[in-house]
């Protein structure tokens, strides 16, 4: 962790300790945990969705979909047909280099969990679950005993600290495959179904968990519920340097000095992150590019350094600033062995529902498998453009899985096509000794 | 026949019981029944599969369109310990192929093999959320970090396991 | 009605669909596969592409994004291109992404020139592979006798779990594994359970599931000569499409009647047929010789014979509800309406003729399928409708989703909408209730089951009549309470029942509900099953008073008659043996027409071989009253003759005043009509043979009908001429016009570059809507104003005797039913005839699953099955299986131990030992 900015400018991980070691409810509650809790059960729930909608709150898992705007669409009181409304956490974590949620669940739960309920009231749902991948069992553990410990504190369970609110909340470890990430997935998973998304409209604020309004939410977007309301849009808004709100967990993977995660003003530029905490690149590793949110966006390069890390900038510059983990691609790293590694992830991860993913991610990982073993032919280059096209909009398939996949295919073919050609034409990988190929 | 219907045991039932006292169907609790036999018994049977479908009023197909669907329910036997090497882009980068090559080599077993001891499975996983510690795996429950070749010895003892 | 614009060119389209059925309804071609008309979308395949503009601006600059037809309302307004090149360039590249995997097989398999993925992928002008990896392949399994599997043929379009389990019900078939990997199978090899599997065959748009007995006995489409006809498995009437090859049915596909079968037929119905390539079949008229044996004759000699034999004696007839109307009504011509039994069973025949009664006289109205499927609360009773009208337990399946889509609609969500409307309504059903003295395979859906007696099924349902009526509020009959309360709240509530578990009292007490319901002012249906394809034809010809077999009995013993002509009716299949030797052995002569040698046959004096329905024309009346023609399918062969042909050439042999007027078969079902009111309405089941489709006539063979000539080339090689059809505007040629002629002249579906049954489209009006040509068959039954008794109070409760169990029938899809049980594949699933015993009955008596138990004295010896769900004092039995013919429905009998009885060895589940290209 770095210290650099004061401690009330980084809210979500004040609590995070240097050895990562947990946060129990004593030293949560002792640093103001609960709080906001106490903020938000003294207002409606209208009143708390207002703030949260003023905040200007985006998703923190990827897509940046306002917060506030994605829970207005839940219909709320006599508009609410009887039955459950679901609030679910998607600690589904599983983009290629993202590393964020790990640190928040394992480090301090008990935020996660005040979030969650505050999000909750805030819904009016009565049952909330945290959708956990099976590999973070620790953090599953840990947010299981900080349940457990709200409900011994009257946080959770009937009339929630004499509010008259009502909330139960499960944790489901899942049982592996990225699709569970995709919110409809996630839903069909946590329905015990093969996770195949489903289509929208219905959105799941309408249709969701069981046919019920159900809203999935990322573990980093939920960290901030509880915050915003004890402290305000205004404040929320303050923390960060450009026109998206608040903080954000920053990471740097690959060949850098110092790789890590660190929570820092929205909007902080790519080059400081990189250079100032992630120390700049190992020795003898020159920055060539990097991947500015996860495994399913754009490549951006040097040229882009100097960008504000938020939502607009990123997608202005090509790219998608997603979870807002970077992954660097070094000068002794095959940018085609790069691609291909992220492409068979994908090609693996489909769910195989719908033709563009299921066939056409095998296919574009074959081609680069090819030119990356030195079998690629001219035409390959046509043919991965082509599925660029063909997989790579939203729309042309059934969930973003594919198009996000297509991201760094289509950016390499940009930025490092004389690499993709010197394999075809050399016969060979000409990063073979260096990096992993 | 009835007496070959193999049962799942009470600990297992407890366990699978508790989860469907949350749900509305049994069925619901499909991929937690399959991960709780799974943690008593090591993989998933055939024998195992249908009588949880049978407890959980579904058919032996249904579950087993969600077992096949889901990587970590584990259809065929597995070791004592299941290595979950990451093989996702960060640990690429920095070199799991290679470490890879070197844990097969150090246990005798491909991707997807178990040794012969039965002490070890080794599977490749997906982006295991600590990438900056990569290369990373997991052995089991437990997750290590920044490994390297000369570290696997700690890892799998000196003898390769 | 919306206007949307498709390339410049404006069409208004029915609201609320989407753009694919609307553009396959306005006749312009739109490649797609996971789509399907009777299951809606779900948005997997990507075939359906188009492109959508916001505007006109961006319409004009080429800015518009890719949609799925399928899942893209049509609203007003909506501007979309399917010809630009964008669009077409990404359809093509959904079929070469699914061609990746996909074996070059087609010249060895079954789906060849009958696929929709060959189809769409010439539509598409994908040619060149460009894939350089290897092929993905799977192990196939073994999956019952009826279905072949081969699933490296697969394109993952997920119809078949879609249509298996989500439309038919069935559990074990599911998608396993993920991504390119995805298998369609079953946890182990074995037999699929749904008796709906056969659809597969259709519903899957290549050559993944096949009709396993054509895999081994195998013509392609094109080569096969086929007719419009109708199922004599049941008395649904459902719709079918036979072909034929070298003299052999091949198969049966489905023919669509929008108020039918829709798309989908029963396994019995699809693989029932194959008794007509039975070797039991008759070619030859037979004559009794002394020594018991027969000598062959040929037409000619039958004839005399049977006109020597006619004008020897007085002469009785005992009739089919198996065969047609007009073969019947000759029969019935012939011997006099006062000497002509139905043929029926003596306790079959007044049920029969009660279910015709009920529907006449009730206010409520019979449905057809569709009807059914819009039902929003039902009540089953007595009725194992899924092994007696098979197809009508499927439109039950749909019926209970309309509670589904009631809650869709509340989300603006359209019925196509198939998966979403799935994921919000997850288990919510419409209110269905199963009465049934045991299980039955639609239980799954059920709100509530009760498994009783047969008196107690009519008690339950006068109590829910009187509960509807207001008047019983009786302790203990909160389920009445509670079902009436279900019907009485729905709009279109259905009662359904039917002569299943043989009790009049039963099928009263249903129509008693439906009259209640009628009553208290709802739009009431009443659907009363009987047993056989044409029995509501047969009681509508023959009238409440036509003499039973007892009947006849008693006038040959009194001397009155003393020749007796059985029509397709194998006797002792109505009544145990012993009286059905009395009732032959009071004639003098028995004259026997037939199609297959059975023990009614073989006590003839003469036999005369009846041609089957694949080979003859005949108007069949369902349990709807719905008047339907078959038409034959190929020719029968060597001295075999449609029976309406051998009773007519007898009538005029005996030159008979009745026959000078007929001379063609509609003749026959023109005078049957004006004879006999009830059916009045028959001949406008089908055009006569006078129709010609735009001056020409019907085609049974396809355009590419190849090897005419070579057919024959062992026997000669001059081609003979083309049998001539005179009784039918049908050919058995392949000249003529296939388009948009009425339903019932349907003999195929093809259309240029449809080769596949997805080219039925071409065929509708709308996608989904009425042929073209109009519905086939015609209604015959009004609802009627009658008598609305109410205050019944049913009959006494059933009580259990000590040592005496009440035999209830058990009717099975595959079994009991006559003929169907005779066909290769279906012969195999037939279980040998049991008896079933609720576990507490079978410990009184000691005897444990698969011990043979001896009914009554000496009736039968059956294997026991033990089975929670038959109600404590009756037994269950094996209705229509060889072996429990003696036993006679809701007779009370004594049960014991079997002696000697030989426990079977547990059943191994087969293998696919067969040949073809397993």
């Amino acid at each position: 962790m770095s210290g650099a900015l004061p401690v009330l400018d980084r809210p979500l991980t004040r609590n995070v300790r240097a050895d990562r070691s947990p946060t129990d409810m004593a030293a949560y509650e002792a640093n103001g945990g609960y709080r906001g809790l106490r903020a938000a059960l003294a207002m409606s729930a209208a009143d708390c969705l207002q703030v949260l909608k003023d905040s200007n709150l985006r998703g923190r898992g990827g897509a940046g979909f306002p917060t506030g705007m994605k829970w207005s669409f839940v219909p709320m009181g006599d508009a609410c047909s009887p039955g459950h409304k679901y609030l679910i956490c998607n600690a589904d974590e599983m983009e290629p280099g993202t590393f964020k949620d790990r640190l928040l669940m394992e480090c301090d739960p008990h935020q996660l969990v005040e979030g969650m309920i505050c999000a909750a009231y805030t819904l009016q749902a009565d049952v909330a679950y945290i959708f956990i991948r099976a590999e973070y069992h620790k953090a599953t553990r840990l947010l299981q005993e900080a349940i457990d410990a709200c409900k011994a504190k009257g946080y959770l369970g009937d009339n929630i600290l004499g509010s008259g609110y009502n909330l139960e909340m499960h944790v489901h470890s899942s049982a592996g495959r990225y699709i569970c990430g995709e919110e409809t997935a996630l839903i069909s998973s946590l329905e015990g179904k093969r996770a195949n998304p489903r289509a929208k409209p219905p959105f799941p604020q309408v249709s969701g968990l069981w046919g019920r309004p159900t809203i999935v939410n990322n573990v980093e977007t939920l960290c901030n519920v509880h915050h915003i309301i004890e402290r305000g849009a205004d404040w929320f808004q303050s923390l960060g340097l450009t026109a998206d709100a608040g903080t954000k967990l920053y990471g740097v993977s690959g060949r850098v000095k110092n790789p890590g995660c660190w929570e820092l003003p929205m909007g902080t530029p790519v080059r400081e992150i990189i250079e100032e905490y992630a120390g700049g690149m190992e020795e003898g590793y020159q920055l060539r590019g990097f991947l500015p949110g996860g495994g399913s966006t754009d490549f951006l390069t040097v040229e882009h350094l100097d960008l504000a890390m938020d939502y607009d900038t990123i997608g202005k510059a090509g790219s998608r600033m997603g979870t807002g983990t970077m992954i660097i691609l070094d000068d002794k790293t095959c940018p085609v062995g790069f691609v291909k590694n992220l492409t068979e992830f994908f090609a693996q991860e489909s769910c195989g529902f719908c033709t563009p993913c299921r066939d056409g991610l095998p296919w574009s990982a074959q081609v680069l498998d090819d030119i990356e073993h030195g079998r690629g032919l001219p035409e390959d280059m046509d043919t991965l453009q082509r599925q660029v096209a063909f997989i790579g909009a939203i729309g042309n398939t059934h969930c973003a899985l594919a198009p996000g996949a297509m991201e760094p295919i289509q950016s390499a073919l940009k930025y490092f096509r004389e690499d993709f050609e010197r394999h075809i034409d050399g016969g060979s990988c000409p990063y073979c000794d260096g990096g992993n190929s | 026949m009835t007496d070959l219907i193999p049962v799942l045991s009470d600990e297992e039932l407890r366990e699978i019981n508790a989860e469907i006292a949350h749900v509305p169907v049994p069925a619901a609790v499909a991929i937690d029944a399959l991960k709780i036999v799974q943690a008593h018994r090591g993989w998933v049977s055939d024998e195992s599969l249908q009588a949880i479908a049978r407890h959980l009023e579904m058919s032996a197909e249904e579950l087993e369109g969600v077992a096949t669907f889901y990587n970590l329910i584990f259809r065929r036997p597995v070791g004592e310990n299941v290595i979950l090497l990451c093989n996702s882009i960060s640990c690429w980068i920095k070199g799991c192929d290679k470490l890879q090559a070197k844990i097969s080599a150090q246990l005798g077993i491909a991707l997807g093999e178990t040794t012969p001891d039965n002490r070890y499975t080794l599977l490749p996983v997906t982006c295991l959320g600590a990438c900056d510690k990569a290369p990373v795996m997991m052995v089991g429950e437990e997750l290590h970090e920044n490994i390297s070749e000369q570290g696997l010895g700690d890892v799998f003892g000196e003898d390769g396991g | 009605m919306p206007v949307i614009r498709i390339d410049g060119v404006e069409y208004e389209v029915e609201a609320g669909g989407n753009l694919l059925e609307a553009t396959l309804g306005l006749g312009l071609d739109l490649p797609y596969f996971c789509w399907h008309p009777a299951m809606g979308s779900i948005g997997a395949c990507r075939q359906c592409a188009v492109v959508q503009y916001l505007d006109e601006e961006s319409e004009q600059a080429g800015r518009g994004r890719i949609v799925m037809g399928c899942m893209t309302p049509v609203t007003d307004g909506a501007i979309f291109s399917l010809g630009g090149d964008r669009a077409q360039q990404f359809r093509e590249a959904i079929v070469e992404s699914l061609m990746l995997n996909h074996p070059h097989d087609c010249p060895v398999c079954a789906e060849g020139g009958e696929c929709h993925l060959q189809d769409m992928t010439v539509m598409v002008g994908h040619r060149d592979r460009h894939y350089r990896g290897r092929k993905n392949t799977h192990r196939n399994q073994y999956l019952g006798p009826l279905i072949h599997h081969e699933m490296n043929r697969c394109i993952t379009c997920y119809r078949c779990t879609r249509y298996y389990r989500d439309y038919a019900g069935g559990t074990d078939l599911a998608a396993l594994a993920s991504r390119d990997h995805i298998y369609f199978g079953r946890h182990q090899e074995g037999v699929l359970q749904s008796e709906f599997a056969g659809n597969l065959v259709e519903v899957c748009p290549t050559g993944v599931f096949t009709d396993r007995i054509l895999v081994h006995d195998y013509t392609r489409k094109w080569d096969l000569q086929s007719a419009p006809s109708v199922c004599t498995g049941c008395a649904v009437g459902c719709n079918t499409l036979p072909g034929e090859r070298y003299g052999r049915l091949k198969r049966v596909h489905n023919r669509y009647n929008v108020e039918v079968n829709g798309y989908f037929l029963c396994d019995r119905g699809r693989f029932g047929a194959g008794f007509v390539n039975s070797d039991k079949r008759l070619e030859y008229p037979g004559l009794r010789r002394e020594d018991g044996r027969y000598d062959a004759l040929d037409h000619h000699r039958a004839l005399q014979q049977l006109q020597a034999a006619c004008n020897q004696g007085n002469l009785a007839g005992i009739g089919s509800p198996r065969t047609s109307v007009e073969a019947n009504f000759l029969l019935r011509t012939l011997v006099g309406p006062d000497n002509f039994s139905p043929g029926f069973a003596d306790s079959e025949q007044p049920l029969v003729n009660l279910a015709l009664q009920l529907q006449q006289d009730s206010p409520a109205v019979t449905p057809d399928l569709r009807s059914i499927e819009s039902a929003d609360a039902v009540l089953v009773l007595g009725e194992d409708v899924t092994n007696t009208a098979p197809r009508i337990a499927l439109a039950l399946r749909q019926s209970v989703r309309n509670r589904a889509y009631a809650m869709a609609a509340d989300l603006g969500l359209e019925t196509w909408q198939d998966a979403a409307i799935r994921n919000l309504a997850q288990d919510e059903r419409s209110p269905l209730y199963i009465t049934a003295p045991g299980d039955t395979p639609l239980d799954d859906v059920a709100a509530g089951t009760d498994r009783l007696a047969p008196q107690d099924i009519a008690c339950l349902g006068q109590a829910v009549a009187a509960s509807i009526a207001g008047d019983s509020n009786e302790a203990g009959q909160d389920r009445a309470a509670e079902i009436a309360a279900a019907l009485a709240g729905a709009q279109r509530p259905l009662v359904v029942s039917g002569t299943g578990c043989a009790s009049g009292e039963v099928m009263q007490a249903a129509a008693a509900v439906a009259n209640a319901l009628c009553t208290a002012g709802r739009q009431a249906m009443l659907c009363l099953a009987v047993p056989e394809a044409n029995s509501l034809g047969q009681a509508l010809l023959c009238g409440a008073d036509a003499p039973d077999f007892s009947a006849l009995q008693q006038r040959a013993e009194a001397g009155e008659v003393d020749t007796l002509l059985v029509l397709e009716n194998d006797l002792y299949r109505r009544g145990d043996g012993d009286r059905i030797d009395r009732l032959l052995a009071a004639f003098k002569r028995v004259i026997v027409l037939d199609g297959l040698d059975n023990a009614t046959t073989s006590s003839a004096d003469l036999v005369l071989p009846a041609a089957s329905f694949a080979e003859s024309e005949g108007t069949l009346v369902s349990l709807e009253g719905r008047a339907q023609r078959h038409f034959p399918v190929f020719p029968p062969p060597a001295e075999r003759r449609p029976a309406w042909v051998w009773l007519l050439a007898c009538l005029k042999e005996l030159e008979r005043e009745e026959a000078g007027s007929l001379h063609h078969f509609d003749d026959i079902t023109r005078a049957c009509a004006a004879a006999i009111p009830g059916l009045s309405g028959i001949p406008a089941a089908a055009p006569d043979h006078h129709f010609r489709n735009a001056g020409v006539k019907i085609p049974r063979q396809t355009h590419r009908y190849s090897g005419r000539t070579a057919m024959r080339a062992d026997v000669s090689v001059h081609e003979p001429k083309q049998p001539q059809d005179e009784e039918s505007a049908l050919a058995f040629t392949m000249e003529g016009l296939n388009r948009a002629q009425p339903g019932s002249l349907l003999p195929y579906v093809w259309s240029p570059g449809w080769n596949s049954n997805q080219s039925l489209h071409k065929f509708q009006g709308e996608v989904g809507g009425p042929l073209k040509g109009g519905t086939a068959g015609v209604r015959l039954l009004q609802p009627g104003s009658g008598p609305v008794v109410s205050g019944s109070t049913g009959p006494e409760p059933f009580r259990a005797e000590d040592g005496q169990w009440q035999l209830v029938p058990r009717q099975k899809i595959f079994g009991s039913e006559e003929l169907s049980a005779l066909s290769p594949g279906i012969d195999e699933l037939v279980t040998p005839a049991f008896v079933e015993l609720g576990s507490a009955d079978a410990e009184s008596l000691g005897v444990a699953d698969g011990d043979g138990l001896e009914l009554g004295d000496g009736l039968a010896r059956l294997e026991l099955r033990i089975n929670d769900c038959i109600p404590a004092g009756c037994a269950g039995f094996a209705a229509g299986h060889a072996g429990a013919e003696n036993l006679q429905p809701l007779a009370r009998v004594t049960l014991r131990r079997a002696e000697g009885w030989q426990r079977r060895e547990p059943q191994i589940i087969g293998s696919d030992g067969g040949g073809g290209n397993d």
